[in-house]
């Protein structure tokens, strides 16, 4: 139903991207490598060491969850993947492409990345609409009847086709960041990074953003997620992972790593966010 | 209004207590201060067919207008919405403006042989001399403003070099240093070529600050959200960053156009025939300066109040998605 939509070809989210399906039909330069791989991953904010040897290697169509103390390094771990934060040490592979700091790779990258930010981030200066269509334009080089088109759709898969000619001020918290979403998502990128995008909603709106994110999980799409949201966590991540002082500390199933994780600083770690859930 | 505080604060000029000894106080100032002897004493005393009478009979008469004058405005424009009170308000001070015109004697037929010539050559040429150096300004302030913000040292060296130097000597120096310099050079230059120079380097340099400062006014998530998406640097800058700057950048540039249309008269120095040098050299002959400086600053003041207008209606349309 959604194939118009499509100016590549591809079938719909929806068809393209079945649980846990095959990876997308649309040709990528390593298909066979996974979304994600990031090997001795270092960056030092002066004296200070933000990430400390991260291994980390997602596969096409899982959801991670990504949870630790503030100042772990989470954030700066899944900013460090579309290159808005430099590393130092380590390499990451997006697609199976090396990050480098070359502009060619970091727009290859960054063209398959899609990026949710905790302060929404949305143009002001635009419409809804406009916040979708423009970037398709400008780096999918659609037409604007194309691009509109597009934005369109994704605005009513996050459910606010009929904002779409407001300006994001005009909007709620839980709105704004839904049209953020589906300005990241209608790029179609192949990896899906989200950075505390609930954290700064008032409590009445973060079940609809974290039910947008649980339909995108639902079709298939590759997540990074950093969240405090273990109620999300549970739902629908493939894989939990805490961090602490830059380290990936431990890393299990939720099920398991709810019920019976293993480092002592994790049982902490969970006493303090499970108390409130 | 931006802030309307929620406290009905009590007029206090509309209370008699107030008032009325403050109307008493005027009334005896203007007739201490002799002001039916001053011009517009005379005009009025003239108007009201009174003259001729004592002094003190002038002043009592010319300090009870006035004192009316002020009464009505306070018992009466006061209590009016406050568009009517803005309205009203203009209109009197404009009033009073002419009036202190009229009180110079001028010759209005000499005005109205020399206007045409005004009009045609002074500002046309005032005109001509603002909007090219408005224009060159600008991209000079844009281009200014990206070396400032570059990691580049050099550009950055050179910008602030030249925002330092330019905004640091007198506007005056400038056109007689492009003007009078250069040909030591071996670079001989027109006059109006190098008031325009000096206009539009002088100005740039101002301007450079002001866009700097709006785009860094921007918050730091809207490039990142930019660059994210796959966007640029270039359209980012132009697409995203810049038109959100505009509303920051635009209201201190209006001023700078404004005082740009009339520091253009700094280049009739240098020989040029825009509005300020004509009115000057229009009046020599027949010993008219005053009409020729008047009317030149009337037609400086409607120019002004046009580039207001556009502007007004330029921050409407850069700030319409923070309209509720």
């Amino acid at each position: 139903m959604a194939g118009r939509m499509r100016a590549d070809g591809t079938g719909s989210l929806a068809m393209m991207r079945l649980r846990r399906g095959p990876a997308r039909t649309s040709a990528t330069p390593a298909s066979g490598a996974p979304a994600l791989d990031i090997r001795g991953l270092g960056k030092w904010f002066g004296a200070f060491k933000a990430l400390d040897g991260v291994d980390l290697t997602v596969a096409r169509g899982e959801r991670l969850v990504i949870c630790g103390p503030s100042g772990s390094g989470k954030s700066t771990l899944i900013r460090t993947v579309n290159a808005l934060e430099s590393f130092e040490e380590g390499e990451i592979h997006v697609d199976g492409i090396r990050l480098t700091r070359e502009p060619k790779t970091v727009e290859a990258v960054r063209q398959r990345v899609g990026m949710v930010f905790q302060q929404f981030n949305l143009f002001p200066h635009l419409t809804v609409l406009e916040n979708c269509a423009l970037p398709l334009r400008l780096v999918r080089g659609l037409a604007a009847g194309e691009a509109r088109e597009r934005a369109l759709h994704y605005l009513a898969k996050v459910r606010i086709p009929e904002q779409a000619d407001k300006f994001a001020s005009q909007l709620s918290g839980g709105q704004q960041q839904r049209v953020a979403i589906a300005r990241a998502v209608a790029m179609e990128p192949d990896i899906m990074l989200f950075d505390e995008p609930t954290s700064a909603l008032d409590p009445e709106m973060v079940k609809e953003v974290l039910d947008t994110m649980v339909q995108l999980a639902v079709e298939g799409m590759t997540m990074a997620v950093v969240t405090h949201e273990m109620g999300f966590a549970r739902q629908v991540a493939d894989r939990v992972i805490f961090m602490d002082h830059g380290k990936i500390i431990e890393q299990a199933p939720p099920a398991q790593f709810f019920s019976d994780p293993r480092e002592e600083r994790t049982r902490a770690f969970l006493q303090q966010v499970l108390r409130a859930d | 209004m931006h802030f309307a505080d929620n406290v009905d604060h009590p007029a206090l000029l509309g209370r008699p207590i107030v008032f009325l000894p403050g109307l008493a106080l005027l009334f005896e100032l203007l007739r201490w201060s002799n002001v039916g002897a001053t011009a517009i004493g005379r005009g009025l005393t003239d108007m009201l067919a009174l003259s001729g009478l004592s002094p003190s009979a002038d002043n009592l008469v010319v300090a009870g207008v006035a004192t009316a004058f002020v009464g009505f405005n306070l018992a009466v424009v006061m209590r009016l919405k406050l568009r009517w009170q803005v309205y009203i308000v203009w209109l009197e001070l404009a009033v009073l403006l002419l009036v202190f015109f009229y009180s110079f004697n001028l010759s209005f037929d000499f005005i109205r042989r020399k206007i045409g010539f005004l009009l045609s050559q002074g500002l046309v040429m005032t005109l001509y001399i603002s909007v090219v150096s408005i224009a060159i300004a600008s991209v000079l302030a844009l281009i200014g403003a990206m070396a400032k913000l570059s990691s580049n040292g050099v550009a950055l060296g050179i910008a602030n070099f030249y925002t330092s130097l330019f905004r640091g000597i007198p506007l005056l120096m400038q056109i007689y240093m492009i003007y009078l310099g250069l040909p030591q050079l071996g670079y001989v230059v027109n006059a109006v070529p190098a008031g325009i120079a000096a206009l539009s380097l002088c100005y740039g340099a101002y301007m450079t600050e002001i866009f700097r400062a709006g785009i860094e006014s921007i918050p730091k998530g809207q490039w990142e959200a930019s660059r994210a998406l796959g966007l640029k640097p270039g359209s980012t800058m132009l697409r995203i960053i810049l038109p959100q700057a505009m509303r920051v950048i635009i209201p201190p540039t209006g001023n700078q156009f404004i005082a740009m249309l009339k520091d253009s008269s700094l280049v009739s120095v240098v020989g040029v025939w825009e509005l300020m040098y004509l009115a000057r050299t229009q009046g020599q002959t027949e010993f008219r300066h005053i009409e020729m400086m008047v009317t030149a600053s009337m037609i400086y003041w409607l120019f002004s109040i046009l580039l207001e207008l556009i502007q007004a209606r330029i921050e409407r349309y850069y700030g319409r998605a923070h309209a509720r």
